[in-house]
């Protein structure tokens, strides 16, 4: 008698009632009694909101009359962002980069250089920001998004010996390990930028660029690791592994700087970072600014002195160099202050829309709402 | 499927258990004593032993077992199919994301349902150890419940319970009786009365037990209760003497002994086959219409899952023609990648975008579903205003499947007696012969000293008639099975009975009996006890008259009468037979019946319900042949109800007439407010009842089912005796149909005063007559859908006359309907059973007449009137929630994953996943679950009092109106539209390239580099804020639980994000998410875009609310505006209303 109320029906939460204590009498009515209290009784206090065109009227004028301004604010910051984007990829005849283009290989010895002249009309103060910029490069193709051994680029020994079975096939040449191994390790992105200013006196005074202070401060400190101890010489500490199949140095060999050098080089720490999208670009220098009195960037002729290793004509990618100042809302950016402006005026609009409506009709459904 | 395996089992045991017991009855020889030679085969058959079995589980077979009942269930094999999916092949998402949400439903599934097996053998072990006393050679020995074997004499002491089904052999009561209470089987509480063999009642010591020598043949097992049928072969007497036995000698187990110091008892069926064991399986599942149309939701989104991945496919091969896209130099394939054949690649690829959108359909939703069905049932039965102080009861849940279901009711079926009326029965009057005698003080059933004066309405009777009133008196003294239950010694019986204290009290099945024996009492006839056989009476001069019981023909629903046949001390034989008018009337040969009919008329007029009277005086002769003619019938087994019941009809005739009486039966408290409010829900009220026209009429017209301005349409055997049944259908349509022909559409939603409503009275014959099916014309299947169409035309509907199987039949008609209504059925006693199973809500009141519906129903209440409350309020609320519940997660899946199908587009189709996995796997676990599962327990859109007062409110909501296929694609567009805004507008912050108007090429970039996960996560932040605040948009009840939940899952997104990112984690291959989300969080684009974003997706459906409040108002709106205005502070934002309440949780 007691087993039949615990049955239940294939897995189903039922509620086994109180059916079987029938019997019990007088005994069990306290028992039955529900306790009253206003959670049970689905009485606790609350707060009841209503939308309607009367509540919801002040929000749509308060969004509209603040997100207009911030809008316009973000429209006008990101205007005056000067950017400059240069093309080198040399797809065209005319550009001076086709000859490197064209003949490239992955095994030839003597680097092909090209030289790409550009007039910036406004002198650019304040820091100015070096990217390069490729097109119809797919860093998010699942592939090679994981293509990748984070626990070798965190310094881990053993997975510099053994590198993750994700990173196939890049994993290992021979029966050497790759470090750093993966797909997006192999396709660094390689070609050297230098800037060259051509004075109008004829003297061509190159540009310092900083090579340093382009990956997060996290990424250079503690999720990139170099194998090994802390003063180790990276040649050792690297032994038994070899360079990625694309590589022309090895990882140890990546800056003459031991604090740039290895897995932490801040351009390999960049280029790790895969973008969202198949058009992006990347932090490449900085060019800080020297003086209050000099524009870091003064109006006129500039070369781009292009050192040709990347190849992207195969799946009709395009190559860019983009310089660009920023500004406490980062880089340029049009859009936001466009969304912002639109949003804006369209919860303005729909206010003025409502108040409309509450008069006309508000009136009419519910004589309620007159007391307004 | 429980039922299944029932069967299964007993099929299994009895094929084991030989060839020979597979016929229809079994020999039971008791004691194991082997019949004396000649008599009959001595066959030993093989029955399984006492053991209980009511664990589903062994200790070996619960894994696979339990493994396999839980992925029998469709969305749990989905699951894990698409677990296994991402096991096997190379997928975007890791099995984790999918395996860990998984392993935890059915984890949990799995220890909830083991230890309840756990308890169930505990329990079973309990009752298989527990110690029996057995009679071996003469003595009571003890051994283990589970040894017990069938023949076995048991011994049972009082306040035991009987350890198998016995055979009743003898009782410490000299008259062979024992009282027995079944409330652990049907829940009656009452004492019953069970009769040991007459010829075995005399021994009673084991020494003389063990003399018995004797055979039963009984019939197989079956789970029917009250019904069993065998016979008994006595060989101790020179003649084997064979009696019949019936359910009165049949004591279940499960049942206890009561009020009796012990009995011995045969084993006949036992373990498994018992009666009880028989009665475990389960009802069928019933589903309620949001899980149907929930259903159907989820298979638009397997389509739209299916469609996206082959979508996805197709272009990914399309897009990857070009070689250099499918493996450009930097993006190598390994070498078993490229050797893979074309087929499998996209096959693979097929199932990986599955995978990657699989959480369009999540498991949690089936969680949360359930979660919120159980848990929400509580509520139920916590509510304290459908507590009932006088019964001591509060509603019950027994499924909680269905508790929407009861805010979508459109025809309620009601039983009469017992659910509209009170079932508490008061004797009014009565009338012999024409003189109508009225009991002057009524005091509701309760004995009052000093009853006994009668008003006599006619003229004093003459010395005759004086006679044939006693004859009236004693008959209804006599024509009955109550008991009389004693509280104490024998002694304190006839006293207390005398006195008309309540040391003792009458108890019996029927409450009209009880009315009767109780109104006699005032009359001057008090009904003392059975004993021995006689029937002791008091008379009105107090003297003590004996009446040998002989015959009972007892009460059944078809014949509608009962008669007993008595032999009184002077040796005369009289059958007494009360029953209803149409069925005594026909049977009677003499007497005053015009005079008796037009009182019955006229008190049926009343609401009363009436009873005829009528004896017959047996001649010896006579007697002996009704012996002759019903023991012959109760000895078969086959046709036995068939035969009894022609033998009854034999005996039952050329009556005399006596006399009628009437007894009142009061309605139900406030049965009147709950049916116009349930009128005015919308909701169409049936009466089903076995009572007379004219009694349901009137019980009809006081309960305001129908009005004075009802019109009432007739549609009984006395119309259709005048006219075809054809012409009688059509002319009633025609009424109906020209009304609502001249009417305007819409008219029928309003409450326009002008609305005429039809009430129709059907009865059972006729009812029959519509629905039997079609023999010699083809018209009878139209006569079905005329007859609904009258139906539905009518607002209320009463058919009386109605056997227990036509309430069912009804109820599946009106089921089976084009509408397909949700229909309610309520009622009270075993008879409403098979509708209550039939409705789509069964809802048992827990009355006099047993428990029978209560046990059987989805829901028990203690009164009609918390029907009212469980419909309007509790059934409204639970349907507002569960359907936000199931939209809202369709609503924020589709926000979920549509941004990762568009991102498909721009990763060259490789389905890289947007969010990472901890955020895939977390987003329905934890960030957006508990909100939507505490809206769904919480949400109260309208107070509960103004659901109460105003019941036209339940139309809102009715024809499942607010899970129709519009606002699906509302919620579904809606949720589209939300993905779009938040993948582009992250999209055209990460990277666009437009040309502005100066003809300038421009690119925009953030600061820093941010990479695909950065995308993600602002992607996600966006998702999981705006999902939440549009929860907290369709919230109308604020308690300080949903502010904790709402705003602590925020909180915990961030406090979980921070963490996640904060840590190289040393357990995981990758640390993709390292100091994501805190380098976004730093960056100031990111958080205006982010609050730009939100609003942007929850702006439309602001608007669209604002928009349809004001331009076109549901009365539920109105309403809710109503309310604002009556709030007392009109300036603040959104009004602070708080609810009124006495105490604090």
């Amino acid at each position: 008698m007691m087993a039949s109320s615990y049955k239940d029906e294939d897995g189903h939460i039922t509620v086994s009632g109180s059916g079987a204590a029938a019997g019990g009498g007088g005994g069990s009515l306290r028992n039955k009694k529900p306790e009253n209290t206003a959670f049970k009784q689905q009485r606790l206090p609350a707060w009841q909101p209503i939308l309607t065109a009367g509540t919801v009227l002040p929000a749509f004028f308060i969004i509209g009359l603040m997100f207009i301004p911030i809008g316009i604010g973000l429209y006008v910051t990101s205007n005056n962002i000067k950017e400059f984007e240069v093309d080198y990829t040399g797809a065209e005849m005319s550009s001076p980069c086709f000859t490197c283009s064209q003949n490239f290989s992955w095994n030839s010895t003597k680097p092909c250089t090209c030289s790409v002249p550009f007039h910036l009309d406004q002198p650019y103060e304040s820091n100015v920001f070096m990217y390069y910029g490729l097109s119809n490069f797919y860093q998010n193709h699942r592939r090679y998004v994981k293509s990748r051994d984070d626990s070798q680029l965190n310094g881990n020994e053993e997975s510099l010996r053994k590198p993750s079975k994700e990173c196939e096939p890049y994993a290992k040449q021979g029966n050497k390990p790759i470090a750093p191994c993966g797909a997006i390790a192999n396709s660094m992105f390689n070609d050297s930028l230098e800037l060259i200013y051509n004075d109008p006196n004829g003297s061509k005074v190159q540009i310092p660029l900083t090579a340093t202070g382009i990956a997060w401060w996290t990424d250079k400190h503690v999720k990139f690791r170099n194998p090994g101890a802390e003063n180790t010489n990276l040649t050792v500490a690297f032994q038994g592994t070899t360079r990625p199949v694309n590589w022309r140095r090895p990882v140890f060999q990546l800056d003459s700087d031991p604090d740039n050098n290895g897995f932490i080089n801040e351009d390999f720490i960049v280029w790790m970072r895969t973008a969202a999208l198949p058009t992006f670009r990347k932090l490449y220098r900085i060019i800080q600014r020297r003086s209050n009195v000099h524009p870091t960037l003064p109006c006129g002729n500039y070369t781009l002195e292009v050192v040709y290793n990347y190849p992207v004509r195969s799946f009709e990618g395009r190559k860019r160099m983009i310089l660009s100042t920023i500004s406490w809302m980062g880089g340029k950016n049009p859009f936001l202050g466009i969304a912002y402006i639109s949003v804006g005026s369209v919860c303005f609009l729909l206010g003025v829309l409502l108040l409309i409506i509450h008069h006309k009709f508000g009136n009419r459904n519910n004589p309620a709402e007159i007391s307004h | 499927m429980g039922m299944d395996f029932s069967t299964l089992r007993t099929l299994i045991s009895r094929y084991c258990a030989g060839e020979e017991n597979c016929v229809d009855t079994r020999t039971v020889y008791i004691g194991h004593k082997e019949p004396p030679p000649g008599a009959e085969a001595f066959i030993q058959q093989r029955f399984p032993d006492n053991r209980i079995v009511s664990s589903k589980y062994t200790f070996w077979n619960f894994i696979p077992k339990n493994m396999f009942e839980q992925f029998r269930r469709v969305a749990n094999f989905y699951f894990l199919i698409i677990f296994l999916v991402q096991l096997i092949i190379d997928t975007p998402t890791s099995p984790v994301t999918s395996g860990l949400p998984l392993f935890f439903v059915i984890i949990v599934t799995a220890i909830k349902q083991g230890y309840e097996d756990w308890l169930r053998h505990k329990a079973d072990k309990a009752v298989n150890q527990c110690l029996v006393q057995v009679v071996q050679h003469g003595k009571v020995s003890r051994k283990h419940s589970r040894k017990l074997t069938v023949g076995d004499v048991v011994y049972v002491k009082e306040d035991e319970s009987f350890p198998c089904d016995l055979i009743l052999l003898s009782s410490s009561r000299d008259d062979g009786t024992c009282y027995v209470t079944t409330a652990s089987l049907d829940g009656e509480s009452s004492h019953k009365t069970y009769h040991a063999i007459q010829d075995t009642k005399a021994y009673k010591t084991e020494e003389e037990v063990n003399y018995i020598h004797a055979t039963i043949d009984c019939e197989q097992p079956q789970p029917d209760l009250y019904k069993f049928r065998g016979n008994i072969n006595i060989y101790m007497g020179n003649e084997p003497v064979s009696r019949s036995l019936a359910s009165q000698n049949l004591l279940l187990r499960g049942a206890t002994l009561k009020n009796t110091e012990y009995i011995y008892g045969v084993a006949i069926y036992t373990g498994m086959e018992t009666k009880m064991a028989l009665n475990y399986q389960s009802k069928s599942q019933k589903r309620s219409a949001v899980e149907k149309s929930m259903n159907a939701f989820l298979v638009v989104y397997l389509c739209i899952l299916i469609s996206k991945a082959v979508i996805n496919t197709a272009l990914k091969y399309v897009w990857q023609a070009d070689p250099n896209r499918d493996e450009p130099w930097y993006n190598g394939k390994t070498e078993s990648e490229r050797q893979r054949h074309v087929l499998i690649r996209a096959f693979t690829d097929f199932l990986a975008f599955m995978v990657l959108f699989n959480y369009i359909i999540p498991v949690s939703m089936y969680v949360t579903v359930e979660m919120q069905k159980f848990l929400g049932s509580y509520f139920i039965m916590w509510d304290d205003e459908m507590f009932d102080e006088e019964l001591g009861e509060r509603a019950v849940v027994n499924t909680s499947d269905l508790n929407e279901e009861l805010g979508q009711v459109e025809y309620v079926f009601t039983d009469k007696t017992g659910t509209l009326t009170e079932n508490n029965m008061e004797f009014i009057e009565c009338c012999v012969d024409g003189n109508v005698y009225v009991p002057h003080i009524i005091c509701n059933g309760q004995v009052m000293p000093g009853a006994a004066g009668i008003d006599m309405i006619d003229t004093s009777p003459g010395p005759e008639a004086r006679e044939r009133e006693e004859l009236f008196f004693r008959a209804l003294c006599l024509c009955h099975t109550v008991q009389v239950k004693e509280e104490e010694t024998v002694d304190g019986i006839k006293h207390g009975i005398h006195q008309g204290k309540s040391s003792s009290f009458y108890i019996s099945s029927s409450p009209d009996e009880v009315a009767l024996v109780e109104g006699m009492k005032r009359l001057g006839f008090t009904y003392l006890r059975l004993k021995d056989g006689q029937m002791e009476i008091l008379n009105r001069e107090d003297e003590i008259e004996r009446f040998e019981l002989l015959e009972v023909l007892t009460f059944d629903s078809v014949r509608r009468r009962m008669s007993v046949i008595v032999r009184s001390s002077t040796g005369e034989l009289y059958l007494f037979c009360k029953g209803a008018d149409s069925s005594i009337f026909p049977r009677v040969v003499s007497g005053k019946m015009e005079q008796i009919k037009a009182r019955v008329e006229r008190n049926a007029v009343e609401g009363l319900r009436t009873l005829c009277v009528a004896y017959r005086r047996l001649s010896p002769e006579q007697y002996e042949q009704v012996c002759h003619l019903l023991t012959r019938a109760k000895l078969e087994f086959q046709d036995q109800d068939k035969l009894v019941a022609e033998a009854y009809d034999l005996i039952e005739r050329d009556l005399i007439l006596l006399g009628a009486t009437a007894v009142e039966d009061r309605l139900q408290e406030k049965a009147a407010d709950t049916i116009e409010s349930l009128h005015k829900a919308g909701m169409k009220v049936w009466v089903l009842t076995g009572d007379k026209m004219e009694t349901a009429a009137a019980t009809c017209y006081a309960s305001k089912l129908f009005r004075r301005s009802t019109q009432i349409l007739e549609l009984t055997t006395k119309r259709t005796e005048e006219q075809s049944l054809h012409d009688v259908l059509f002319e009633l349509s025609r009424t109906v149909l020209r009304h609502y022909g001249s009417m305007p559409r819409d008219a029928s939603s309003g409450l326009s005063s002008e609305y005429i409503d039809y009430g129709l009275i059907i009865d059972g014959a006729t009812l029959s007559a519509v629905m039997r099916p079609s023999q010699e014309d083809s018209n009878s299947g139209n006569y079905k859908e005329i007859f609904l169409e009258i139906c539905r035309n009518c607002s209320a509907v009463l058919c009386c006359r109605m056997a227990p199987l036509q309430k069912a039949q009804i109820v599946k008609m009106i089921k089976s309907s084009k509408e397909h209504p949700i229909t309610l059925a309520i009622g009270d006693g075993a008879n409403d059973v098979s509708m209550i199973l039939e409705a789509h809500v069964g809802i048992g009141i827990m009355g006099k007449e047993g428990r029978q519906a209560v046990r059987n129903s989805d829901y028990a209440i203690p009164k009609f009137k918390h029907l009212k409350k469980m419909l309007l309020v509790h059934g409204h609320y639970y349907y507002i929630r569960i359907s936000e519940l199931v939209q809202y997660f369709f609503y924020k899946n589709v926000c979920f994953i549509f941004p990762q199908f568009l991102y498909q587009f721009f990763c060259g189709f490789s389905q890289q996943p947007l969010y990472d996995t901890a955020y895939l796997t977390l987003y329905n676990i934890s960030f957006t679950s508990l909100p939507i599962l505490l809206y769904s327990l919480m949400e109260q859109h309208i107070n509960m009092d103004i659901l109460k007062k105003e019941p036209t409110l339940y139309r809102d909501i009715a024809k499942n109106s607010l899970l129709t296929w519009p606002i699906f694609i509302y919620w579904t567009v809606l949720g589209v539209y939300d993905a779009i805004v938040m993948f582009f507008g992250a999209y055209f912050l990460f990277d666009n390239t437009t040309f502005t108007s100066n003809g300038q090429l421009m690119t925009t970039n953030t600061q820093m580099m941010f990479g695909n996960w950065t995308f993600g996560t602002l992607v996600f932040t966006v998702l999981v804020f705006t999902v939440t605040f549009k929860l907290a948009l369709d919230t109308h009840y604020w308690t300080w639980i949903n502010h904790f939940v709402i705003w602590g899952s925020l909180v915990f997104f961030v406090v979980f994000s921070l963490l996640w990112g904060g840590i190289i984690w040393p357990f995981l291959n990758y640390q993709r998410m390292y100091y994501v989300f805190m380098q976004m969080l730093s960056s100031g684009p990111a958080w205006l875009s982010i609050i730009l974003l939100i609003t942007a997706s929850l702006l439309p459906d602001v608007v669209k609310k604002v928009f349809w409040r004001a331009l076109w108002p549901t009365t539920t709106e109105r309403i809710q505006a109503k309310r604002r205005r009556l709030a007392s502070e009109p300036s603040t934002i959104f009004m602070l209303s708080q609810t009124s309440s006495r105490i604090s949780f």
